[in-house]
């Protein structure tokens, strides 16, 4: 290597330096940290003392394990797929040529906005079984609704409703998405005779699949680590009432590693996590190719 | 370049170093306090650190060459967390205030000094405490605190509503089968009828269907407040462990929360459902029992406070927690419980922390702090002035709640927290009637008798 070129690396090494200490830190370290941990039997006040593969075979034995691994997927499932039809059909709405377009497009995107705490509370108020907003309207149109927070089976339903409720940053992107379709498409299938539904189908969600596919990984990524919301609606305690519904998965990892002081078998089961969502995204990468449409 | 580099770095050394200067240069000996109370509770702590900081000032006056101490309160929230983060970090407080349950485990792992020698040495024993609270800053015969304030339970009742619902407003319940009894006459609905008018009933109602019915007041339901629901057992006679034996399922524990589930029957899962989903946050006007929806509850010495804030002028009572009439000796059984003072292991000054704690064991200070959080004295010497002066109509009783042999306490173990959670299911389980005391509580033993062997095991490999 000549002196120049040395020079070349060195000053691009140092420029580069600020991300590669970053990721080296604050994401290489922790991640390989919690890798040797999960193989510990460690408290965090006493040091780690090495047993294998003992965590992961107690986890895989562990009922709230698989209790809140159901939780989470319950939720992700519900809060991408419902999130997503959501978003996609306020952003085909909001693309139409319609009067007071900008305000309907801030009126939407507005309760993404909403701070998390805020968002809970309000619909701590509206989920309320006697008075609630929510039931009081569906007791016009003659449905008991139910006991949102109190009901072991509406309690995560209840939870999704509330973060599809956000999905503005999601209507966005795919507002963007959707205006960049070329119009040529549209008018060649107008003239081809395609109607509405056709052009949907055929035109728009294959034009926009390259959004739609970064929504959907963004998605479960987001709604395997949901935590905060179950803390805010169901807390003080963290036990996932009712009858451990809301118990997500980085709730119990929460509860073992910081209340129960098992930082190693905390470690194991945030390794868990990673491993699934590296998978999911992989399992949603390798389907892209079959459905999502780069060309242009 | 190399100059601004070596500046920098010289920079953030000395700002580094700049507190252990500062305190070598005043002469000061400075004790950091890390504290969860906020509000009028933290503020009567901090009038406690001003007179402590006063005295030592006044002494170094007095004795030239004197170094005094000084200590610094930090008000810090979820302390059992931070304390854990700051501990493991090699990094602890001089000193931290917490909540009793988190002894054992801290002890445990060797995270708390063990103050037995030092009280020890300055008389300091049993015999000047409410018994309760002491042992809940002792763990395995040692002890690794000292109390501040301590809290207790008694039954409250709403004397507006047994006025209403004609009961005499100055006679609570004595025994469980009475609780009952007024339970059901105080218990109201709204109730739909066929031809679309709504009329108020009394009573539990089972032939109406739930679709027309709709709960407006209850007289108890055990599920309120919620962070009883682990307690119920006591009440019957029962024990969350015993020995080294987890007993969740116990003959008693399991009447305990059959007679919970009854409520439930009662009442109907659905109709409970809507109505609690229903109340406010704990800390609002719309707290079930501030609010008038709910006439008897068993709350803390601190529900006096929320009254005073959201339903100033109610007419309330509080009395002993009743007892099932075979069982009268059990009256009065309640959680009794208390803030410590403790010094971490790694505290950088724990002669002068361990002088801070000797500080509020005083009888006067602890009164001083005791009165401005509006709870008893953790001390078997309370002068008459300090009830004379405290505005709790009731202090006595929750004093003698506290120091009442059926007063309980967690369990001294490190997986009390996880004990708890479980709980907590288990009581969501039986009163939605899920699963049946036997079953909810059988699933709690087995899993808990494992965490507590494991917890064990930890202690007895470092013991090697």
């Amino acid at each position: 290597m000549s002196p120049l070129e040395r020079r070349k690396l060195l000053t691009g090494l140092a420029f580069s330096s600020p991300w590669l200490i970053g990721l080296s830190v604050f994401l290489l370290y922790p991640l390989l940290a919690a890798l040797y941990y999960s193989l510990c039997d460690y408290s965090v006040l006493l040091p780690p003392v090495f047993v294998g593969l003992d965590n992961y075979v107690e986890l895989f034995q562990d009922r709230l394990f698989w209790k809140s691994l159901w939780n989470t997927t319950f939720f992700a499932l519900g809060s991408v797929g419902l999130g997503t039809f959501m978003a996609l059909t306020l952003a085909i709405l909001l693309n139409s040529k319609v009067k007071g377009l900008t305000f309907y497009r801030t009126a939407f995107f507005l309760p993404s906005l909403m701070p998390l705490v805020a968002g809970s509370l309000l619909w701590f108020c509206m989920y309320s079984g006697q008075g609630g907003i929510i039931n009081t309207l569906l007791g016009k149109i003659g449905i008991t609704g139910p006991a949102w927070l109190s009901d072991p089976n509406w309690a995560k339903v209840a939870v999704i409703f509330m973060a599809v409720w956000g999905a503005g940053h999601s209507m966005v992107i795919f507002l963007a998405g959707l205006q960049d379709v070329p119009i040529s498409l549209y008018e060649a299938s107008i003239i081809d005779g395609a109607s509405w539904f056709q052009r949907l189908r055929h035109v728009t969600i294959p034009m926009i699949s390259p959004v739609i596919y970064f929504n959907v990984v963004m998605g479960i990524i987001g709604g395997f680590q949901a935590f905060a919301q179950a803390l805010l609606m169901f807390g003080p305690t963290t036990a996932g009432p009712p009858e451990q519904s809301t118990l997500f998965y980085v709730l119990q990892l929460y509860n073992v590693g910081f209340m129960d002081l098992r930082m190693g078998y905390a470690s194991a089961m945030a390794w868990v996590l990673f491993l699934i969502i590296l998978g999911l995204t992989f399992l949603a990468t390798r389907l892209s190719k079959r459905w999502v449409s780069y060309d242009r | 370049m190399r100059l601004a580099s070596a500046l920098c770095a010289l920079a953030l050394l000395g700002s580094a170093c700049s507190d252990r200067q500062s305190e070598s240069n005043r002469g000061v000996r400075h004790v950091v306090y890390w504290e969860k109370w906020t509000d009028f509770e933290g503020e009567a702590m901090a009038r406690v650190v001003d007179s402590f900081n006063a005295k030592e000032r006044q002494h170094a006056k007095s004795q030239p060459g004197y170094r005094p101490i000084e200590v610094e309160l930090v008000t810090i929230s979820n302390i059992d967390q931070k304390l854990l983060i700051a501990c493991a970090g090699g990094n602890p407080p001089d000193l931290a205030g917490v909540y009793s349950y988190m002894i054992p485990g801290y002890a445990d792992k060797g995270a708390l000094s063990e103050l037995t020698e030092r009280a020890k040495l300055v008389g300091i024993d049993r015999s000047q405490y409410v018994g309760r609270y002491y042992d809940l800053a002792t763990h395995r015969g040692k002890l690794w605190g000292l109390p501040t304030t301590p809290a207790s339970a008694a039954l409250h009742w709403n004397k507006r509503l047994f006025r209403e619902a004609g009961l005499d407003p100055e006679t609570p319940p004595e025994t469980l089968e009475q609780l009952d009894e007024m339970a059901e006459k105080l218990t109201k609905w709204e109730v739909t009828l066929p031809s679309g008018e709504k009329q108020i009933e009394i009573g539990y109602l089972p032939a109406v269907p739930a679709s027309q019915k709709r709960l407006l007041q209850v007289g108890f339901l055990p599920m309120e407040p919620s962070w009883w629901t682990y307690g119920w057992g006591f009440v019957f006679g029962g024990k969350l462990l015993d020995g080294d034996q987890i007993t969740t399922a116990s003959p008693e524990n399991v009447q305990a929360y059959t007679w919970l589930a009854s409520y439930s029957k009662k009442l109907g899962v659905d109709s409970v459902h809507r109505f609690q989903s229903g109340f406010g946050s704990f800390a609002s006007a719309q707290n079930p029992f501030l609010s008038g929806q709910l006439a008897m509850e068993i709350q803390g010495v601190w529900m006096y406070n929320f009254i005073k804030k959201f339903a100033d002028g109610m007419l309330w009572g509080a009395a002993p927690f009743p007892a099932p009439a075979a069982h009268p000796e059990r009256r009065g059984t309640a959680i009794a419980d208390t803030d410590a003072l403790v010094i971490p292991t790694g505290s950088g000054h724990p002669e002068e922390a361990w002088l801070f704690i000797q500080y509020t064991q005083r009888q006067d200070v602890m009164e001083e702090l005791c009165l401005g959080q509006r709870k008893h004295s953790p001390l078997a010497k309370v002068s008459e002035a300090f009830y004379a002066q405290h505005p709790h109509p009731y202090i006595r009783l929750f004093r003698e709640m506290g120091a009442s042999a059926n007063a309980w306490s967690a369990p001294s173990t490190g997986v009390w927290g996880e004990y708890r959670r479980e709980l907590q299911t288990a009581a969501d389980q039986i009163s939605n009637l899920t699963l049946t005391p036997t079953q909810a509580l059988g699933q709690v033993q087995n899993r808990l008798q494992i965490s507590y062997d494991r917890d064990q095991a930890i202690f007895v490999r470092r013991q090697r």
